[in-house]
């Protein structure tokens, strides 16, 4: 126990001296937490938009009003003619323009139907999609009003009601994500790296030639970086909750205990890394390369499973992120409990085990 | 015996690392594996440390096998790889620190055996390993490999890279600690050092060339062997080597070692051939055979 504790006293020096990587380790969650909640949004704010209204009655008028009163768009700019739409995009200073029909007021009326078009700037195409439904939004808000005195009698009444993020905030999409990638990252990567280091610097040698049992070296650097990734997990559920006002629904332990069995399996995985490479930088390229792509691409955490081709689909399922961004956004966001996780945990546990079982295994007693 | 080898070989890939190796070190030796870089040393000493697995042969260190029994040889030696291989940001106490506790053990608890070496750097004990001298970094190298007190130490070129004065030092407490009981094996393209261990192998391409004490090892070189001197050393050199009877033509610090093939060599007949390859200043004497020069010998 003497030499354990020697040994995980060690690596703390390691860790604490090794200024940059402290600052990376500790710099990054925030950093990225930050940038996801603030700047890497689908939200739309102010959104700049022109009008060509080629009939300027009252209701026109009443719609445009209800646009620009909305704190989604402004308008920043009137057209006049339809020649000039192309030069409006072009200069790129408005995202969408609403073109309304000659005589609209009229048509309306007598017609019972009136158009406007939409035109919307597609080069992000995210971006568009959400202007247009946002536009669609607000001229079915007013078609209801203009209609509520008359009855119609077959009507189709859909209420759409957005549940666990009825405000639709990207950020409670990506704190899982993040942490996910996070702790995938710390755990992994300075796993493998700080023990390649071994191997390069030639302590590794020494450590062979000792009694130090092969499971004791493991154990001293798991538990270290346990320990660090435990501090990010805090740190990051921490600044969900206090910056992004982003309620934990579910049990604190309980996200506490998926956490550091998900950190287990990534330093499981990190130690597998690091047995396969001879140095710091391929253990750092396997980890980049091998679980970070796979971790932001194919968990679910940006780009939905389901919408995956099949093959896809089928390797996102031996991905242990999918499986714990699934646990983590259940607790924090539904607020269920084990008995609605119970498969995920277990799936994630296997993996763990598995992971485990492999890099004991193929740690090696000498050196070769 | 402390250490035992019969029949080692390795090879990695294409390269013959050892060929056939066997020999054996005797309890409280002080044994010098003597050769150039990329004989086959620093795989000797990972296979008897269990670092690494023979291809053939049998050995062992301290009674055990090294590869049934390697649990307990690494409890029971000392080894030094040939790089620096300690934490350079830990600093020396830290440093000590730690080899102690994973061995088991205390400063305090061996302190006699590694004092002599440790007051030397103890005035630097705050300070980071990477950023010793040369010299300062080997003596805490072997601080960490003694202070388990091992009963077999490993050295694996120990003073190579390391200035003339702490590589006498080195020497000095080597002999100290052979005489608190240490069984050591040391290895070095040093030629010089050989001269001071107990025995000597020299090792080239793998193989063992002889195994002796360094005083009869000198005495195997049966030629008699001349240094040549001259005002112009690069064109003497040129000349020796064009001379039809010269048997060895090796630069010596000032001189050259020069053999020759007759038996009944004469000075006066070299002295000449010399002058008329416009050479000055030439001085020619008989002198005693070197470690090196059996070894150039042997490994020809």
């Amino acid at each position: 126990m003497k030499r354990f504790i020697g040994f995980i006293k060690k690596e703390f020096y390691h860790i604490f001296r090794d200024r940059r990587s402290l600052f990376i380790l500790f710099g990054m969650p925030i950093a990225q937490i930050l940038l996801f909640g603030f700047a890497i949004t689908n939200e739309i704010n102010n959104v700049d938009i022109a009008i060509l209204d080629h009939s300027k009655d009252a209701t026109t008028k009443e719609i445009i009003n209800k646009i620009s009163a909305s704190k989604y768009f402004s308008i920043k700019q009137i057209v006049t003619r339809e020649a000039d739409i192309a030069s409006v995009f072009q200069k790129g200073h408005v995202k969408a323009v609403l073109n309304f029909e000659k005589d609209f007021s009229k048509n309306l009326i007598k017609e019972h139907k009136a158009s406007v078009q939409i035109i919307t700037d597609a080069t992000d195409p995210n971006t568009a999609n959400t202007i247009s439904n946002y536009i669609n939004a607000i001229l079915l808000q007013y078609q209801k009003e203009l209609n509520k005195d008359i009855t119609i009698t077959y009507q189709i009444v859909s209420e759409t009601r957005m549940v666990y993020n009825p405000e639709l905030k990207s950020v409670y999409m990506f704190v899982p994500g993040v942490m996910t990638i996070i702790l995938m990252l710390v755990s992994a990567m300075m796993t493998s790296i700080s023990i390649t280091r071994e191997k390069e610097l030639g302590t590794m040698e020494i450590l062979l030639v000792s009694p130090l049992k092969p499971f004791q070296v493991i154990v001293g650097k798991v538990f270290s970086y346990i320990f660090l990734s435990i501090i990010n997990a805090v740190v990051i559920v921490m600044l969900s909750i206090f910056i992004f006002k982003m309620p934990v629904q579910g049990s604190l332990f309980l996200l506490a205990l998926e956490s550091i069995l998900f950190i287990i399996s990534a330093l499981a995985l990190g130690i597998l890394i690091s047995t396969i490479s001879a140095t710091q930088q391929t253990a750092m390229m396997i980890s980049l390369m091998g679980l970070m792509l796979p971790v932001i691409l194919l968990s679910g955490f940006i780009f939905p499973i389901s919408s995956m081709p099949l093959p896809l689909q089928m390797i996102s399922n031996i991905i242990p992120a999918k499986w714990f961004i699934i646990i983590i956004k259940g607790i924090m966001l539904k607020g269920v409990g084990l008995q609605f996780v119970w498969k995920e945990t277990l799936i994630l546990l296997g993996m763990t085990v598995l992971f485990i079982a492999l890099s004991v295994k193929k740690y090696k007693i000498r050196l070769e | 015996m402390s250490i035992t080898i019969s029949n080692i070989s390795k090879s990695y890939k294409n390269v013959k690392a050892l060929q056939d190796i066997s020999f054996e070190v005797k309890e409280n030796e002080l044994f010098g594996l003597i050769g150039p870089d990329g004989a086959g040393k620093t795989t000797l000493f990972r296979i008897l440390t269990t670092l690494l697995i023979a291809n053939e042969g049998t050995a062992t260190v301290a009674g055990f096998d090294v590869i049934s029994d390697y649990k307990m040889i690494r409890n029971s030696v000392g080894y030094m790889p040939g790089k620096f291989s300690l934490y350079q940001d830990l600093t020396v106490e830290e440093n000590l620190n730690f080899f102690a506790t994973i061995f088991g053990t205390t400063i305090e608890e061996n302190y006699d055996l590694i004092k002599d070496i440790y007051v030397q750097i103890e005035p630097f004990k705050d300070r980071r390993a990477g950023k010793l001298s040369g010299g300062m970094k080997q003596k805490l190298a072997l601080c960490c490999a003694l202070i388990h007190k091992p009963k077999v130490l490993f050295l694996d070129e120990p003073t190579t890279g390391v200035d003339p004065v702490s590589r006498k030092e080195f020497w000095d407490m080597l002999k100290r600690l052979q005489q608190k009981g240490i069984t050591i094996l040391v290895s070095t393209p040093y030629m010089d050092e050989a001269a001071l261990c107990d025995r000597i192998a020299l090792i080239q391409a793998g193989k063992i060339l002889e195994i002796d004490t360094p005083k009869a090892i000198v005495k195997h070189y049966s030629k008699p062997i001349y240094n040549v001197r001259a005002n112009n050393m690069y064109q003497l050199i040129n000349s020796l080597n064009d001379y039809e009877y010269n048997h060895s033509v090796y630069p010596f610090g000032e001189f050259v070692h020069y053999t020759d093939k007759r038996a009944d060599f004469n000075q006066k007949e070299l002295k000449m051939y010399l002058e008329t390859k416009n050479l000055t200043d030439i001085e020619i004497e008989k002198t005693i055979a070197t470690i090196e020069d059996t070894f150039m010998e042997l490994a020809k």
